[in-house]
């Protein structure tokens, strides 16, 4: 690879943006393809196999016109938004930390909300939904509701839902749920729409300390990341 | 910050200070191969390395494979596995088989 192709990788990979990298196994040739933003001239079969790998988020082989290349996928870190700066979250962002995350927690309450309580997590004060409006809540985001405050949570869930995020949490009891479903129905979200949001939150493993609670949330994101409906097992 | 960040970030650092650096990177997997298509490994001409393109059963063979790669230029295509005939040395434990590239950088 060439100390130039490395270059725009590596501003790629800190900007945050999704990129392929495209080597000919035989020849050695490589380039770089933006699946979503496909410079022109590229062979469009193969920004195709891009983008489905980059959706698929697989890195893997595709046999070309010219032989086989490998489709190596660099997405930016999948995002976490957990609105409420409440004890569970504290456990939850620094979890999905390690997990390799981007994480945001988000609270317009000041005194939850402090530097002190969510050391090295980036936190805002916004309202949730121009949190959420702000940083463009895409396909690779996760957003987990934990305030129990219908003013806090059910703006969020509402962006959340009307986004592609791929996984939406809201932390609350089944009766808490039940209530909450019924004033997004009378906002209007069909019955489907409800469905993806995951409430009570989490895996059922038992989990009762905010450690174990974060696990058990953290796990069901994985499951929803990796495992989407009607996809193959990884 | 995830792991590919990393592996280039070290890349990179190894490149600006003139030393010879190789990248491997597991192409495809069949079985049960311990780390999946797209796996980073960076080595440097002095056999340190960053990141892993397995549980650490053929990282030996692989740094060896890069070392000589940074030497003569040519990228190379690897394949290790329980029907390898260097199984016994540097095969998979788990039974997998891995195709790895290796690269030059420069």
């Amino acid at each position: 690879m060439k100390p130039e192709l490395l270059s725009q990788l590596l501003a790629d990979v800190e900007q945050k943006r999704s990129v392929v990298l495209c080597t000919d196994l035989a020849s050695g040739a490589a380039r770089l393809v933006h699946p979503y933003a496909p410079e022109a001239g590229v062979d469009p079969a193969l920004v195709a196999a891009c983008r489905e790998a980059a959706d698929a988020d697989r890195s893997q082989k595709w046999d070309g016109p010219g032989g086989t290349v490998f489709l190596r996928v660099f997405h930016p870190p999948v995002r976490l938004v957990v609105v409420g700066a409440v004890h569970i979250a504290q456990s939850l962002g620094r979890m999905a930390q390690l997990a390799g995350y981007d994480v945001l927690v988000v609270d317009p309450r000041r005194a939850f909300a402090t530097e002190q309580r969510f050391l090295g997590i980036p936190l805002s004060t916004e309202w949730p939904d121009e949190a959420l409006k702000r940083i463009g809540v895409d396909r690779r985001t996760a957003v987990v509701t934990m305030t129990h405050d219908p003013k806090i949570d059910d703006p969020a869930l509402v962006a959340a839902l009307r986004s592609d995020a791929f996984y939406v949490g809201a932390l609350g009891s089944k009766k808490t749920q039940e209530a909450r479903r019924e004033r997004l129905r009378r906002q209007g979200f069909p019955e489907a729409e409800l469905a993806r949001i995951c409430g009570p939150v989490g895996l059922p493993i038992g989990a009762v300390s905010p450690g174990e609670m974060a696990i058990s949330i953290l796990s069901q994101l994985v499951e929803k990341l990796r495992k989407p409906a009607g996809s193959k097992p990884a | 910050m995830s792991d590919h960040s990393d592996v280039l970030h070290q890349v990179a650092a190894w490149s600006r200070t003139g030393v010879g650096v190789a990248l491997a990177t597991v192409v495809s997997t069949w079985g049960s191969a311990p780390r999946p298509a797209g796996s980073l490994l960076a080595v440097n001409e002095r056999g340190e390395f960053v990141g892993s393109v397995s549980g650490g059963c053929i990282e030996g063979a692989v740094v060896a494979e890069a070392v000589a790669a940074i030497a003569d230029g040519k990228h190379r295509l690897l394949e290790y596995g329980v029907t390898n005939d260097r199984a016994w040395e540097v095969g998979l434990a788990c039974g997998g088989t891995i195709q790895v590239y290796v690269e030059k950088i420069g």
